[in-house]
């Protein structure tokens, strides 16, 4: 009893670094689990799903000790102060960040074990499962850290591990290994971009802690020397575009869609769920906790609405036309993103919420629809649209989840995409913006015609071949995809939780902005 | 919370089996008349092996429905009652719901012509050896829930939830048959539908959340504050009001009535029930809720705005009613006649008097009892002749062959035109007092003109049925005796179930026209809740 108050006081305490270092050692200790099969097999995936379940469990925890306290976490690595060491900050926003990878994570992990099987070579899996783990690492890490260079080297661990994820998908289709190296090449120029406009606010402010940057140029600015400093126009570009990179920001989007159609289906799952929401998160550090209040954003914020609006438009069109089901989920998944990208670049309290809640919201929906197609790989071979035709009757309870989460996307009331859909519009019509309102309506007509589309081959259209026999997908991965689309219609339902954590984040976001 | 609705549900299956209909002095809660049709839509979903399971299901929710929404009718007043809370979905929008006299029409017009479309459904789904008979029940339950949740919304929230869900609970139903033309019709539908609600009343939806911070329905509606204190420019008001008016896809008003010919491709008794009444007839609520107890006639008449309306309900009833004029498919005239129809109830609530209001209101009730009698007739004929009779021009003669049913059709032919002693006299005189009492004479002219396009595509229909004799073909097949027996006993009446509903359906209507208190009471109950204007 006294040990087990001593081990939780204990856990608490460390709790921002500990949801990092459980996967960083955890992943490494994977690759052990070939030494106890060959391949590492059914261990590799037991020990990977015990670590992602401790990785839920802690975020959970730290989650619900933000909410309580209604405080900042903040950790001091090796208990160095700020200006030297590193420091992890935990608040209202990043708790639920972390949260929402944490859950993805760990559904994936459990998703993972038939899919893995069937797509990656068997003396592979501890090193698939190795890679898998450090990438949960580096998306939590960059998501908890409050070190500007902390965040560059974790988001190196997280991209290249990712980049190998999605290579893995090259023995069922060697397109994998081209998506993979067009992500390598454009997401290593991302990276370089963001460690750019790092080295620019280094130059400018001589620190590498967010809050202390933060600091530094208010008194900067205070003191007039931002005015027309090219340093700090060169520093902002150059982070804006590596970011727009990490985010798929149209019109740097073209790694993503190759990239999450030809990875293997866990995979798939993974980064189109979380991936992209860690670069809309950075974003927000960057441009609000740092830059915010001493650079005039409202004419960057501008372009990015503009932007926006042209991906959702665009990447929607696009994935209309789509002969690959994993291929209209990849272009939606730009279009959901810019919803996302939209809802903060009206900076007031609905948009940005409706940003944040769209993290958690697109990342249910996307998710589970990216596992009922990964069932369909599974069961047939592909997600072809000849794969599909008629599968509804065969697979129903899979299809049944990818046609509500196809009505989350398109924002049907009742499920989450809706909540999200009503405080982007409520945004900007308090913005003022009638015409910001119609794109995002406009998105959704097309998100309509793009799911309709799919839904009508699945259960409309007659199977191609009457006498193939499909078995509904296994349990493994029908659990996991029912509760991710079933939390979907959960927090469609009742809202609450979700709109009240993202309005509190909210506020810590606008909070850094005020001029 | 589905725990909540399901215990609810069986409470209400069960109740009305255990006595015999009685009457309860507790009050009910609305929502038991949502829960009761999904619980019968799970049910029926289980015996779908056994059809004669699956179907008694069917009449025993319907009418336990009817006995839930009749019990809930003693509970009406003029002004609604307390909201009742399920669900807080987005933190100061719930879902709930309230009882008021207008839903009650609605609700009262849709779950008592539903025992009655139920009983028409299964002879003709099996008549017609229809696919898929397990999904269409189901699916027709699971509309009738959603119909049940506009009916007793109590905030524009939770109507539009219930209103997007009808749509896409209706979808299967009309892409049914699953021919190529079905699914593209049913895509014209979906799109339809969901575009107008989408772009224009949702945004709608939104605009009043961002200016007034509510969106119950309030009588009198909720806009006078933002607009006394200028926060709100009359025109943008004006332009919020043109986005629910044509956000309303389902009110069919023109340019957004197309789907309502396209949804003609399903089976009949869809026709019947959904898209003459239950949906259609949620889209002309959703017109006189909102203009009631959302956007407030008073202010509309206050800030000069909506004039624009009874231009476009009139040009609708005589642009659809010309339009049916020429149309030789007899779904397709139907369909033009409920566009043309159901503007009327828009045009009620577009002139902004109390007894236009009325009107609107009694009108819903008496065009659903009429119109669903002119569908179930459609269907008979088209099942009795096996498939063969779909266009006006081949009913010569059918009235000798299938008196009833045509005498039922006739009986709604003269609802249409508003002749007594049917029950759209009612409603035509008052919307004709209407349009004197708020000195309109486009409004006046409307009327009339279209009281004659009515008579003149709907007249000889009935002349052809019983003045003109048989094709001498069909004689001659009649005479090859038993090589087309089939045939020749084709020329009866439709299977009895179907003769039932109809001659019922017929039977109501001309009630009405004497005992109109259930629906005129309840419209009065409206009218009369209206805040007074002061001209």
């Amino acid at each position: 009893m006294e040990f087990e108050s001593e081990f939780m006081r204990a856990l608490m305490e460390h709790l921002p670094v500990v949801v990092v270092t459980i996967p960083l050692f955890g992943g490494l200790l994977t690759l052990f689990t070939g030494l106890i099969q060959r391949g590492g097999g059914v261990v590799a995936w037991l020990w990977s799903l015990l670590v992602t379940a401790a990785i839920l469990a802690c975020a959970s925890l730290l989650l619900w000790q933000v909410q309580t306290t209604g405080e900042q976490v903040i950790y001091r690595l090796g208990s160095w102060p700020e200006q030297w060491g590193i420091v992890y900050i935990v608040d209202a926003l990043n708790a639920y960040v972390i949260f929402t990878i944490a859950l993805l994570g760990f559904m994936a992990t459990l998703y993972a074990k038939t899919s893995i099987e069937a797509e990656v070579a068997h003396d592979r899996h501890h090193q698939f499962y190795t890679v898998w783990l450090l990438a949960i690492a580096g998306l939590i890490g960059i998501s908890v850290t409050g070190d500007a260079f902390n965040v560059y080297v974790l988001l190196e661990i997280a991209s290249l591990t990712v980049y190998t994820l999605v290579a893995m998908g090259g023995e069922r289709d060697r397109r994998a290994l081209v998506a993979s190296l067009k992500y390598l090449i454009l997401g290593s120029i991302g990276a370089t971009f963001i460690l750019l406009g790092i080295g620019y606010l280094l130059m400018l402010t001589g620190t590498l802690n967010m809050a202390d940057m933060h600091d530094q140029l208010t008194q900067m600015h205070a003191r007039g020397e931002l005015a027309h400093n090219r340093t700090v126009l060169v520093g902002f570009a150059f982070l804006m575009v590596g970011l727009g990179l990490k985010m798929a920001l149209f019109p740097l989007h073209l790694w993503l869609p190759n990239a999450y159609t030809y990875a293997p289906s866990a995979v798939s799952v993974l980064i189109a769920s979380t991936a992209t929401k860690v670069g809309v998160y950075m974003t927000f550090r960057f441009v609000f906790t740092i830059w915010g209040g001493v650079y005039d954003t409202s004419e960057d914020m501008y372009l990015l609405s503009l932007l926006a609006c042209a991906g959702i438009v665009i990447s929607s069109v696009t994935a209309i036309s789509q002969f690959d089901a994993k291929k209209v989920l990849a272009y939606s998944s730009i279009g959901q993103l810019a919803y996302i990208v939209l809802g903060f670049s009206m900076v007031n309290e609905p948009g940005v919420t409706s940003s944040v809640i769209h993290i958690f919201n697109h990342a249910v929906v996307k998710g589970g629809m990216f596992m009922a197609l990964g069932a369909v790989c599974l069961r047939t071979g592909g997600t072809s649209i000849e794969h599909l035709q008629g599968i509804g009757k065969q697979m129903p309870l899979t299809m049944a989840a990818f046609t509500i989460g196809g009505l989350g996307l398109i924002g049907v009331p009742m499920t989450a995409g809706f909540v999200s859909k009503w405080f982007l519009i409520e945004g900007a019509m308090e913005h003022g913006h009638w015409a910001l309102a119609f794109v995002v309506l406009l998105g959704s007509l097309l998100a309509l015609i793009y799911i309709w589309r799919l839904v009508e081959i699945i259960w409309l259209r007659p199977p191609l071949d009457p006498k193939r026999v499909v078995k509904e997908a296994p349990l493994t991965m029908l659990i996991p995809m029912w509760i991710l689309i079933g939390s979907s219609i959960a927090f469609g339902i009742d809202a609450t939780w979700t709109a009240e954590t993202a309005q509190a984040a909210a506020r810590v976001i606008l909070e850094g902005a005020k001029l | 919370m589905l725990a909540q609705l399901f215990s609810l549900g069986m409470l209400g299956m069960l109740a009305p089996a255990s006595s015999a209909l009685p009457t309860v002095e507790m009050s009910l809660s609305p929502m038991l008349a949502i829960a009761v049709p999904l619980v019968g839509a799970f049910l029926i979903a289980i015996a779908g092996r056994w059809p004669n399971i699956r179907e008694s299901i069917t009449l025993a929710t319907a009418v336990a429905l009817l006995w839930v929404v009749g019990n809930l009718a003693n509970f009406v007043e003029a002004q609604p009652t307390a909201a009742e809370k399920l669900v807080d979905v987005v933190p100061g929008i719930p879902l709930a719901f309230h009882i008021e006299p207008l839903g009650m029409i609605y609700a009262l017009v849709a779950s008592s012509l539903w025992i009655l479309n139920s009983i028409y459904s299964f002879g003709y789904m099996r008549a017609n050896h229809e696919p898929n008979q397990t999904r269409f029940y189901v699916c027709f339950a699971v509309s009738l829930a959603c119909v049940m949740g506009i009916a007793f919304a109590s905030n524009m929230f939770t109507l539009f939830v219930f209103y997007e869900a009808l749509s896409l609970a209706t979808f299967p139903l009309v892409a049914h048959s699953g021919t190529p033309q079905a699914i593209k019709a049913a895509r014209t539908y979906l799109g339809i539908l969901m575009g107008t609600s989408v772009c224009l009343m949702l945004p709608a939806m939104v605009a009043t959340w961002v200016y007034t911070g509510t969106l119950d329905f309030v009588p009198g509606g909720v806009f006078s504050e933002p607009l006394a204190n200028h926060v709100l420019t009359p025109a943008l008001f004006g332009v919020i009001f043109a986005l629910y008016m044509f956000g309303v896809g389902k009110a069919a008003l023109m340019p957004a009535h197309r789907w309502l010919p396209a949804a003609m491709v399903a089976p009949t008794p869809v026709s019947a029930l959904l898209h003459a009444v239950a949906v259609v007839k949620a889209g002309v609520f959703t017109v006189v809720k909102v203009a009631v107890y959302i956007i407030g006639v008073d202010q509309l008449q206050k800030y000069g705005q909506g004039g624009w309306l009874v231009l476009f309900a009139g040009g609708t009833i005589l642009i659809a009613s010309f339009i049916a004029l020429f149309q030789d498919n007899l779904k397709r005239r139907l369909a033009y006649s409920t566009i043309s129809q159901l503007a009327y109830v828009t045009l009620g609530a577009a002139l902004l008097y109390p007894i236009s209001i009325k009107a609107a209101a009694l009108h819903i009730a008496a065009h659903a009892f009429a119109k669903i009698t002119l569908f179930f007739a459609a269907g008979s004929i088209y099942t009795a002749s096996h498939h063969r009779i779909v266009n006006v021009s081949q009913l010569d003669g059918i009235g000798r062959k299938m008196p009833w049913t045509m005498a039922a059709f006739t009986i709604g032919t003269l609802s249409m035109i508003g002749l007594p002693p049917t029950a759209g006299f009612l409603s035509k005189w008052w919307m004709l007092q209407g349009a004197w009492t708020a000195d309109n004479q486009f409004a006046v002219f409307v009327l009339v003109g279209s009281t004659l396009l009515n008579a003149g595509y709907f007249l000889p229909i009935v002349y052809r049925a019983f003045f003109k004799p048989p094709p001498a073909n069909e004689a001659a097949e009649v005479g090859h005796g038993h090589a087309h027996a089939e045939h020749a006993h084709a020329h009866g009446e439709a299977p009895l179930p179907m003769v039932l509903a109809l001659i019922g359906t017929a039977a109501a209507t001309v009630v009405l026209f004497f005992q109109p208190d259930v629906f005129a009471g309840l419209a009065t109950m409206l009218a009369d809740s209206l805040p007074k204007v002061v001209p």
